[in-house]
């Protein structure tokens, strides 16, 4: 009988893994795209007494990306943004998950600072209103406050190049409300 | 032309891989020794092949032929040569194409000994191997082509990722592959036990050396990945538990508890069901990283292009490979395994509980990296395991690991009793101890407590690796004779356990007493940090082949002399416009000086980053030594002049 434990071990392992490929978060898009984002005031991560809610991100596209400074593979998105900021003049609003103040803070200092706002959200609250699976995430923002594109994992140049710098295009043109 | 020939070669190995396979078989059901020859050539001729396509993608790359779809993705006209050739496997589809080329090789150098084995054994290790080449073959033809075409050819190529343009990265992934790919052997010889019913001692004298190679290029190949992450990524990090970091270290931890528990089997005859246990576990975890990097379940810096069909693919590949010998482990298992006796205290005790805690500190890592997956697909939410959950649990199984470790390296085979032990143990146990409680009361800061615990457990390896060795030399007339009489897998041994313990120092040291500064500098601007002062002497632009660089010079003073000049880089990579940074290191054994550029501010201002790594270097000479452990082990006479397995086992009959 003890012959057969590994393998048994092994078929819920499989099954897992099956379920996880269906599951795959970076082909199935968010349940969330072309609905309203949810609403929210949150601190900011520079200051406590200063609180930012989804009014104070309408009439203009934005971007919203999900961080925090123990996300490796946010290090690697890092230069990404802060290219997108620079050169794109792109609005970049970062949303610190499950972090503490001093570690975000920390990092932004060090390796420069690609957002216009960062809002702090320790208990990852707008996070899990927002659907995220890991960190980094990124959602596309109209001037509606309505998702329009979702990125799970890292921006690569190319997903900026190819998909998300056209459709900031595409909804800086069309009228504001 | 070039790539007609590569997928032609390619289809031509997937068909003496299928010869290697179903000749073999079908002589083991009808019994016929003629057959069963059959999977010796078509396992060399395979080899040919798969080198040959390979050879071609190599050239394809080499000579810019960008009508390669691939080629076209991955390099670049202005690409330095060297990094044209380790594009090959800079993505997916040639990784993968470079895997099955290896595992061909492995083929190859199993072929060329098969010979010793009884003809039976050693054809179904050739068949099984080939059986894992066909599938991955199919893989490659069906889901991964290096040699599509892509219409209409760009007239030059996208480049190879920034990251991956660095020397480190070009051996990295052929030595992890070597090591990945390597366990198919013991696993093949698991299996071919299974089926013809034999485990004998001589089983695991064959499969020794193979494990050993394997787990030595393994080895190198993750030290040389956390070397790359350190200088590469800009962070002055070394381990970032990311997902791919642990498909690699996992393996690794299962092939230290299998070429421990092999080297039991081998002398004493027991553990045969845990070893073959362990060889299965080995390459399925092999095959679980690969699983894990190409199918995007899960998010990693090491971001290849994923595809969910690849995925499925690989999952199949694994429930077939990992699904069939397990079940022919519980299948065959009570039958063929089985023997042996050894009392509660034993040298077989301390083995047996040190592959235990390898194989619970595997299973950890596994539930740690696939935890998010499993609360997602039971729909609990969404959730991440970062550092601090490995960091705490693998720390806490490191420290019994490392006791065992030191016991089992005096204990005695067979029977020993505790008095004796403690006599041999409590001197180096003494002294460990007053090792731990000096860095406890040196060090300050908040992990004081790690670097104490930690010192003494690497002083106890140490101290007891010397005492294991000196209680072999104790009443030889001629110490020179004595040593040279010892055999050789005695030196890998201590070798390699001085090797973990040095890592197990530079991991604590580093953690404990690095020290970092983060500051907005201009040229003429100097910072301290600790007893060193770092100037920001000038800035320059420099022109490289493919990209564009900021170089700062910083020049590092102590005590009013001038120690050090770094040159730290921010590149910007002009086809993909991908910014790059290039720490500036200056390395030394008790630790390093680091300056890394992070962003330009106003004016000539930068913000930068100054660290003082401290002994972050015997992280890696650690693992360079264990390797070397590993290759010292492999020149052992045992497998030098190897009798028939016949011969050794009759020999342990009468002993």
């Amino acid at each position: 009988m003890r012959f057969l434990v590994p393998m048994a071990i092994f078929v819920v392992l499989v099954v897992v893994l099956a379920v996880g490929l269906k599951l795959d978060p970076r082909y199935v898009p968010s349940p969330l795209i072309n609905k309203d984002a949810p609403a929210f005031t949150l601190e900011t991560l520079a200051d406590p007494k200063t609180t930012l809610s989804k009014q104070d991100l309408l009439g203009r596209p934005v971007l919203v990306n999900v961080w925090a400074s123990w996300c490796s593979a946010c290090r690697v998105e890092h230069p990404v943004l802060l290219s997108m900021a620079q050169n794109d003049k792109v609005e970049i609003i970062g949303l610190n998950y499950k972090d503490t103040r001093e570690a975000g803070s920390e990092l932004l200092q060090a390796h420069g600072n690609p957002y216009r706002q960062v809002l702090f959200d320790p208990q990852g609250k707008l996070g899990l209103d927002l659907g995220v699976y890991g960190v980094p995430e990124t959602f596309v923002l109209d001037a509606k406050g309505v998702i329009r594109f979702k990125q799970v994992g890292p921006i690569t140049p190319e997903a900026w190049r190819d998909q998300i710098k056209p459709l900031l295009a595409k909804l800086a043109t069309s009228p504001a409300p | 032309m070039i790539a007609e020939i590569g997928l032609f070669l390619m289809s031509l190995a997937l068909a003496l891989a299928l010869v290697q396979v179903v000749f073999p078989a079908v002589g083991l059901v009808t019994q016929q020794g003629l057959w069963l020859g059959y999977a010796r050539p078509a396992a060399q001729a395979q080899f040919a092949c798969l080198l040959g396509a390979f050879l071609a993608l190599v050239y394809a790359f080499l000579s810019n032929d960008f009508s390669l779809a691939y080629v076209a993705q991955n390099s670049n006209s202005a690409l330095p040569w060297m990094y044209r050739m380790s594009a090959v496997w800079g993505a997916h589809e040639g990784s993968i194409l470079l895997w099955s080329a290896i595992l061909a090789g492995w083929t190859f150098a199993v072929s060329l000994r098969v010979h010793r084995l009884p003809a039976d054994v050693g054809a179904v290790v050739l068949a099984v191997m080939g059986a894992v080449s066909v599938a991955f073959l199919l893989f490659v033809l069906f889901t991964s082509n290096p040699f599509a075409r892509g219409l209409p050819s760009p007239s030059d190529g996208a480049d190879l990722n920034p990251l991956l343009q660095d020397p480190g990265l070009i051996i990295h992934p052929p030595m992890l592959y070597m090591g990945y790919v390597g366990f198919s052997v013991p696993f093949a010889f698991a299996v071919a036990a299974l089926v013809c019913g034999r485990l004998t001692p001589g089983w695991a004298r064959w499969a020794r050396p193979w494990t050993l190679t394997a787990w030595t290029f393994l080895t190198l190949g993750i030290a040389l990945g956390s070397w790359w992450a350190y200088y590469e990524l800009g962070w002055g990090g070394w381990w970032f538990w990311d997902p791919v970091e642990n498909a690699s270290f996992m393996p690794w931890l299962l092939g230290t508890a299998l070429i421990h528990s092999l080297s039991v089997t081998d002398k004493r005859g027991t553990f045969k069901s845990w070893t073959v246990l362990l060889a299965i576990g080995a390459f399925s975890l092999s095959l679980l990283g690969t699983f894990l990097v190409r199918s995007g379940v899960l998010t990693s810096v090491h971001a290849f292009a994923t595809d969910p069909a690849r995925g499925v693919f690989v999952l199949s590949i694994l429930g077939v490979a990992v699904g069939g010998s397990l079940l022919l482990y519980a299948w065959r298992g009570p039958k063929v395994l089985s023997g042996g006796t050894y009392s509660t205290v034993s040298r077989e005790t301390f083995l047996l509980a040190n592959s235990l805690l390898l194989t619970v500190s595997t299973a950890t890592i596994l539930l740690g990296t696939l935890y998010p997956l499993l609360v997602d697909a039971l729909g609990l939410g969404k959730i991440s395991v970062g550092p601090p959950y490995f960091n705490l649990v693998f720390g806490l199984l490191m420290a019994p690991l490392a006791i065992a470790l030191g016991l089992g390296q005096f204990a005695r085979w067979r029977e020993d009793q505790l008095p004796r032990l403690w006599r041999g143990a409590r001197y180096s146990a003494g002294a460990a101890l007053v090792v731990g409680l000096v860095i406890g009361i040196l060090v300050d800061g908040p992990q004081r407590l790690t670097a104490a615990a930690g010192l003494t457990l690497a002083a106890w390896i140490l101290f007891t690796t010397a005492m294991g060795v000196r209680e072999r030399l104790v009443g030889r007339a001629s110490l020179s004779a004595a040593l040279g009489a010892l055999p050789r897998a005695f030196y890998g041994q201590c070798l390699a356990h001085t090797g973990f313990a040095l890592a197990i120092i530079g991991v604590c040291l580093t953690t404990a007493l690095s020290t970092e500064q983060h500051a907005r500098m201009a040229p003429g601007d100097a910072v301290s940090l600790g007893a060193y002062e770092f100037r920001f002497e000038a800035l320059k632009q420099v022109q490289g082949p493919n990209f564009q660089a900021s170089e700062a010079r910083f020049t590092v003073w102590h005590d009013g002399q001038q120690v050090d000049e770094l040159h730290p880089q921010k590149r910007i990579y002009t086809v993909r416009n991908q910014p790059m940074t290039e720490a500036g290191i200056s390395p030394g054994l008790s630790g390093d000086l680091y300056v890394s550029l992070g962003e330009p501010l106003d004016g000539q201002a930068w913000s930068v980053r100054v660290s003082f790594k401290a002994w972050v270097r015997f992280v890696w000479l650690g693992a360079l030594l264990m390797a070397g452990g590993g290759l010292l082990a492999l020149r052992d006479r045992r497998y030098q002049n190897a009798t028939s397995p016949a011969a050794s086992d009759a020999a342990l009959a009468q002993g």
